[in-house]
């Protein structure tokens, strides 16, 4: 195969610190090509230098570009010679139409003035191209997150895009939608595209790319071809330097007979909508319990667990909480923190995480009352308690005043856990906990579950990985639609979950 | 240790561009800026804006602003003019009750804000308006003097301007020398207690030291030169070190900077934003008050329109201060520093004989090119 794009030594450096460090590695056309690597080992880093969000200058070592020398200054530049990113966050304007997002910055025009008819018939092909069934017109604020991830797809193809560079394309998305990616990546390069994907998700590597890159504290490992005997344990041996046989821990849970926590018969409205989001949920948490909780993306899992924490999501019309077999008060977060109830969100840089604040500061947030003595904060005892959990969580951070904005995925739920865990909560309530961190990280927070689970804690574990959900679990409910719709305590597999989601489907989907 | 090194620096480069500025003008006036009485004229003449800064910059951290202060400054004192004057009520009643007319005008707004989630913007600017209005109403258009003897001094008195030691006021160069004492202990006592990593060079606590002892002992010395220490000094004082401490130490302060750094992560740690935003404005409403006493007591008069685009002063204070306009950021400290540039600017064009329209002129630029300076220092960090 012709050597498509070649990146030759290319070494970043912020400070003294070498982001990536002489990396040389080719990609070839018309495949798929995957880049593997730990949080903070130096993938974003690559794919901005890349795409230009790092002009040509400002890097050493050079890359060409179908045998032509790159030297962008900018984003639209490498737009231009026909490389386009997908970035991790999505970039849409919510309250524009799926139409006008696609042509952004890109519109067609006829003179100054925009072609609408012209612009709609390219957005119909591009949108059937990707699998998009929606009307043109539909903002894209009433569109899911799978969805919407295919809108920066074809708007990416509608700039006449080469090589395509996707930064973790379903790190927000079910299994569901994941598959239906996947098989677009692949109908689109037999069709001729070429793609660089960055992604923690190894099984998905492994059935869509060609080949995969290692990279580890931004130097290049190895290069493996994808085959299918490559398995995953190859890859995250090259990841982190050794070889990781279980990254699900032993479970050693102490489960007591007794109910802390049950919610019964909870129905809860839609504030947007008025319609019931939640219908009729019950369901029980034992004492030093490991409960999951699997089911799609807006199966109203975030929402249970927000209107347990203080009744943070839409208007409760029936239904209670029982905490210890007595009925608690959550009317508000306060409350429901003080029956013992934290709740870690899935979203950790909106929901929680101060990012201009310290480490320190950002842990000691929910529970100043009682560092403080009559509002008084205790400072030197603010500083100990962070060093006794960046201890204690294993954080790889310079220091407990730097900003939260400044570490990595991991850290930064690192830094949300400790928060939550100074609360010393019985009930916690973990949403998402290992979204788009490395594997490492992972299994270190896998560790805290079960240590937890072992000290007594009951722990709620939300999440849309099934390996996971199923490897951490003691017990699975399955959601959909708002409701529970099945409950697991033995021989819990993927199959008998997705097949209760499926059945469970009303018709549409 | 580098990254210790830029933090301090940047947060006295302000203190240092007003020190430069001082003596720039100093120069340029030949001195005549540096004599005791200007130095206590100025602090006379801006402790008003300062005290409206301090509010201000709580509202500015939780990333709202307030428009209306130079209305309810101007209403405050429409309100002591016609219960003091026309009425002929005691002194001491009148400030209480303008004081809690000022919190419940902050509560009015406060309201619409935290509760009714309407834009920050829209209820001060209503606010504004609506104040200006009934002030022009209250006094009908006319301007009421003078006040009684008592009300004046809270603006142009002196505490114990009579007991002096030679050329110098006793009692400023007790405070003075306690002063010193208090800050050079203090720093001491930072020193032990603070954790290994918090340790700043010696080197720099040093220098900080000796800078900001040589400003406030300058200060001080100057005011024990003159008349001794105005009495709207102490007042200014006493409000610093209070909201100082409640910003840095109390937990509601730290409740106003993570509700300004991030709402939802704030809600979501049980903070209870909306009380606290409410809260905020209450005191804004406070502070506005207050300095509508100084300012009428400063005029010896209620005017329709005293107070006017004091608001825009007390947020130009804020910004160039180091507060952010998104929220979440900004110190007391820092926004006294911006007031102090602001005061500066205004004292030595005047001396120079610089007209008013200049004046506004050059405090825009400065405005923009102190926020433009802060917020490139930021981005290159990141």
């Amino acid at each position: 195969m012709k050597k498509f794009l070649e990146i030759k030594n290319v070494t970043k450096r912020f400070g003294d610190f070498k982001a990536i460090d002489s990396i040389t590695m080719d990609v070839s056309q018309n495949e798929i090509h995957a880049i593997c690597g730990e949080n903070g080992a130096g993938k974003s880093t690559l794919m901005k230098t890349l795409s230009g969000v790092y002009p040509s200058g400002t890097y050493e070592g050079e890359f060409h570009f179908e045998g032509k020398l790159c030297q962008f200054k900018d984003i639209k530049d490498s737009e231009k010679s026909g490389i386009v990113i997908i970035h991790q966050e999505l970039t849409l304007i919510p309250e524009l139409s799926i139409m006008e997002n696609i042509f952004l910055g890109n519109e067609m025009q006829s003179g100054n003035v925009v072609n609408w008819s012209e612009q709609k018939k390219s957005a119909l092909q591009l949108m059937k191209l990707v699998g998009l069934t929606e009307k043109p017109e539909t903002l894209v604020v009433d569109l899911g997150i799978g969805q919407q991830q295919l809108i920066e797809i074809a708007k990416a193809l509608s700039k006449n895009s080469k090589i395509l560079i996707l930064d973790e394309p379903t790190a927000a998305l079910n299994e569901i939608e994941s598959q239906k990616l996947l098989d677009l990546l692949k109908k689109l390069r037999n069709n001729g595209l070429t793609a660089m994907i960055i992604s923690h998700k190894l099984n998905e590597i492994i059935e869509v790319c060609d080949r995969v890159t290692i990279i580890r504290d931004g130097k290049k490992i190895e290069t493996l071809d994808v085959s299918a005997e490559l398995d995953q344990g190859r890859i995250i041996k090259g990841m982190v330097g050794r070889s990781m046989d279980d990254i699900y821990p032993q479970k050693t849970h102490s489960i007591s007979t007794d109910n802390i926590l049950e919610v019964k018969d909870l129905t809860v409205l839609n504030p947007e909508t008025g319609r019931p989001r939640l219908e009729k949920v019950n369901f029980h948490l034992k004492k030093g319990e490991v409960v999951g909780i699997g089911g799609l993306m807006g199966a109203g899992r975030t929402e249970l667990a927000l209107t347990i924490f203080g009744n943070m999501y839409g208007k409760v019309v029936s239904g209670e909480i029982l905490v210890n077999g007595k009925k608690i008060d959550f009317s508000t977060v306060k409350k429901a923190m003080s029956e013992g109830i934290a709740y870690v969100s899935e979203d950790r840089k909106k929901y929680g995480l101060v990012l201009d604040d310290t480490l320190a500061k950002n842990m000691s947030l929910a529970t100043l009352d009682e560092i403080s003595t009559r509002h008084v904060i205790d400072k030197n005892q603010e500083q100990q308690q962070a060093l006794d959990y960046k201890e204690q969580l294993n954080m790889r951070i310079t220091s407990i005043n730097q900003l939260a904005s400044s570490l990595s995925g991991g850290n930064q739920q690192k830094i949300v856990l400790a928060k939550w865990l100074l609360a010393n909560p019985e009930i916690l309530i973990l949403d998402e906990p290992t979204r788009g961190i490395d594997v490492g990280a992972k299994q270190e927070i896998y560790q805290i579950i079960n240590e937890l689970s072992k000290q007594g804690k009951s722990i709620i574990l939300i999440s849309s990985e099934m390996p996971e959900l199923i490897g951490i679990s003691d017990r699975v409910y399955v959601m959909n639609e708002g409701r529970i719709i099945k409950e697991l305590s033995e021989n819990i597999n993927a199959e008998i979950i997705m097949e209760a989601i499926v059945k469970d489907k009303k018709g549409d989907l | 240790m580098k990254k210790i090194l830029n933090s301090s620096l940047k947060q006295y480069s302000m203190l240092f561009a007003l020190i430069i500025l001082f003596l720039a003008f100093g120069a340029l006036t030949g001195w005549v800026n540096v004599t005791p009485m200007n130095i206590s004229n100025m602090i006379v003449q801006n402790a008003y804006i300062l005290i409206l800064a301090i509010g201000m910059l709580l509202v500015i951290i939780t990333g709202n602003i307030d428009l209306s202060v130079g209305s309810i400054v101007g209403f405050t004192g429409a309100i002591a003019g016609v219960l003091m004057i026309n009425m002929g009520l005691p002194t001491f009643l009148v400030v209480g009750i303008c004081l809690v007319v000022g919190v419940i005008i902050g509560m009015f707004h406060g309201y619409f804000i935290a509760y009714k989630e309407v834009p920050a913007f829209i209820v001060t600017l209503a606010g504004m308006m609506i104040f200006r209005g009934l002030t022009m109403f209250i006094l009908n258009g006319q301007t009421l003097a003078p006040f009684p003897d008592v009300f004046q001094k809270i603006a142009t008195g002196f505490v114990l301007s009579d007991l002096s030691v030679g050329p110098f006021n006793l009692l400023t160069i007790i405070v003075m020398v306690c002063m010193t004492l208090i800050i050079i202990f203090t720093e001491i006592k930072k020193i032990k207690n603070s954790p290994l990593e918090f340790k700043e060079p010696s080197g720099i606590v040093m220098t900080r030291v000796a800078i900001t002892l040589v400003v406030l002992n300058f200060i001080m010395f100057s005011l024990a030169k003159y008349n001794g220490i105005p009495v709207v000094f102490i007042v200014f004082i006493a409000i610093i070190l209070l909201y100082s401490f409640f910003m840095n130490n109390i937990t509601y302060g730290r409740h106003i900077y993570a509700i300004g750094g991030n709402y939802e992560a704030a809600e979501m740690s049980g903070i209870h934003n909306k009380r606290i935003i409410f809260a905020v404005y209450a005191n804004m409403g406070l502070m506005a008050a207050l300095s509508g006493m100084i300012v009428a007591a400063r005029l010896n008069a209620a005017t329709p329109q005293a107070g006017n685009m004091f608001e825009l002063d007390a947020i130009a204070a804020c910004y160039i201060g180091g507060a952010s306009a998104n929220g979440g950021k900004g110190t007391i400290i820092g926004a006294i520093i911006g007031g102090l540039i602001m005061a500066t600017l205004n004292n030595g064009m005047s001396i120079m004989g610089v007209g008013v329209d200049i004046q506004q002129t050059v405090k825009g630029v400065v405005l923009l090119i102190a926020v433009l300076f802060d917020l490139k220092s930021r981005t290159k960090k990141s």
